[in-house]
């Protein structure tokens, strides 16, 4: 056993693990990280993009030391068919800026040098130690954890769950529900080695400049779900996800998946001749607003991937758990300044501050987002795509046919496929939930 | 629509690296003779092909190549199917990338 007593101890060490182990270690207080991997990072996956703004909150000269890969200067959204892309790309040399806003990075790196950072605030950071459940009093009070070292329980005064999308130790301690197979997507990813220059030449990029592709239609074979594809230095993170609940229903398989998308005709000129080196799944909270758990309690706090803080719309979920993860940190270093106990109501400061920031309020935006995507899914992810390809092609394609015969015919196609009262609730629908 | 051939996985988990924890499975299946639905949906959607049905029919997992993402978890262990937890510390997937 641990005889020390510690003001708070993270368990984990992610995106919101690291902002709050960060946060309260330089503000004074003793603060222990506990991880299960070899090295913070070893266990954590993600695309990955990291949003500068939020990162700069926690360490304002990241840009000096940090593993960063490429900025952005280029975004593709895709719709895709078997053989086609329709495309909306949007570059701009505004982002080739003094400090740019967004960068590609690859989580295992990025996280072993966040986790340094955190080590030199004065933290302990102890890593191959899996937490196995929350130490609780005979009121319910979280007082520390149990770990799986020998004689593993460790006490303080709060406990901030930074344990993941999986988190086992809020579910075990009956704190949260686990989550629900049509709340969480799951996603598969490949690192794929290319030479710089290679990379620079297919996506035309030079220096440090990055690009960014999604794409969504035919790929999740009418499952909810999107492909991505992400520029690194020296390699395209490429990978696809959909919703569990969809591969539980259709028996699509996830690697399956991602063959069809590496094969797509518009992507596999991308990484011909790749090799690689790394495979790699994840789940990604989609519930929204609707699927956050209870926030706080007596002696805890929940932030990041655990607590479901997932931007599905917007694809932004490591900076909601740096955000959550800071704002936990300062409400319980504020607590602990007044000499005040980490109860419920004290920690509920922290649910108070975080509703105030954009994390709930850009989730509160999408809350009907989720509903709308996962029971249409076969309108949003196989018919539209299909008819937008026919009628992009039907629109390029010089074959003699009147223009205004072509319209009616791409019309009616839409009519035929949907109906007007479809199309018009769909319509409906989008603006309602985009709102 | 078929998926591709299965096989590929292995060649896929082939690029990962592991340390496996001999004898310390970290999932478990509930022995059962007819395997419910959540378990034969594991075959399929578990992306490091993990779960497997046995000649006697019943649905068996190897967690040796298991990328600890939680999908058997999500869908099989509230009806206890499965027991889940993670490996050791220090144990299982050794991401380099992530």
């Amino acid at each position: 056993m641990i005889e020390e007593r510690f003001d708070a101890i993270v368990v984990g060490a992610g995106m919101g693990g690291n902002a709050a182990a960060l946060t309260m270690a330089e503000r004074g207080l003793k603060v222990l990280q506990l991880e299960r991997g070899e090295y913070s990072g070893s266990k954590n996956v993600q695309g990955a993009i990291l949003y500068a703004d939020m990162l700069e909150e926690l360490i304002p000269n990241f840009r000096e030391d940090a593993p960063l890969e490429r900025h952005l200067v280029e975004q593709r959204f895709w719709i895709v068919d078997e053989r086609s892309h329709t495309g909306i790309h949007y570059r701009s040399d505004d982002f080739n800026e003094e400090k740019p806003n967004r960068y590609t990075i690859i989580r295992a790196q990025f996280d072993k040098w966040f986790s340094q950072k955190v080590r030199e605030a004065g933290a302990t950071v102890l890593c191959e130690t899996t937490v196995t459940e929350l130490l609780q009093d005979s009121h319910g009070r979280v007082v520390g954890v149990r770990t799986d070292r020998d004689g593993g329980e460790i006490h303080a005064d709060v406990v901030v769950l930074a344990e993941g999308v999986n988190g086992v130790l809020g579910t075990g301690a009956g704190l949260r529900g686990r989550p629900k197979p049509d709340k969480v997507a799951l996603a598969v990813k490949e690192m794929h080695f290319l030479s710089r220059e290679t990379i620079d030449a297919r996506f035309n990029l030079k220096g440090d400049e990055g690009l960014v592709i999604e794409a969504a239609g035919t790929i999740s074979r009418g499952m909810t779900g999107m492909g991505f594809i992400y520029s690194n230095k020296e390699c395209i993170s490429l990978g696809i996800g959909c919703l569990v609940a969809d591969f539980q229903r259709t028996g699509e398989t996830p690697y399956g998946l991602l063959e069809g998308f590496k094969r797509h005709p518009s992507v596999a000129p991308l990484i011909e001749g790749s090799e690689v080196k790394e495979y790699s799944a994840h789940l990604i909270p989609e519930g929204g607003y609707k699927a956050i758990p209870q926030l706080c309690g007596e002696g805890w706090v929940v932030v990041g991937d655990a607590a479901q803080l997932n931007n599905a719309i917007h694809r932004e979920g490591s900076n909601l758990a740096m955000t959550s993860g800071r704002i936990a940190a300062e409400a319980i270093c504020l607590i602990k300044s007044r000499n005040d106990p980490m109860t419920a109501k004290n920690l509920s400061l922290y649910k108070k501050l975080l509703n105030d920031s954009f994390v709930i309020k850009d989730l509160k935006k999408y809350k009907d987002m989720p509903a709308l995507m996962h029971t249409h899914s076969q309108n949003f992810f196989l018919t539209y795509p299909q008819l937008f390809s026919k009628a992009m092609q039907d629109y390029v394609r010089v074959d003699g046919t009147p223009k205004l015969e072509k319209e009616k015919l791409m019309l009616s196609s839409f009519i035929k496929a949907r109906s007007w009262s479809g199309l018009f609730s769909d319509a409906l629908r989008i603006a309602r939930a985009w709102r | 629509m078929p998926s591709e051939p299965s096989r590929r996985v292995e060649d896929k988990l082939f690029y990962n690296r592991y340390l496996v924890d001999s004898g310390r499975a970290h999932i478990k299946v509930r022995p059962h003779t007819t395997p419910s639905s959540r378990l034969l949906s594991m075959l399929k959607a578990c992306p490091a092909r993990c779960y497997e049905l046995s000649d006697k029919g019943h649905v068996e997992v190897t967690v040796d190549g298991c990328i600890e993402c939680g999908t058997c978890r999500v869908i099989c262990e509230e009806s206890g199917d499965i027991e889940w937890s993670y490996p050791r510390g220090g144990y299982g997937v050794l991401f380099k990338f992530g």
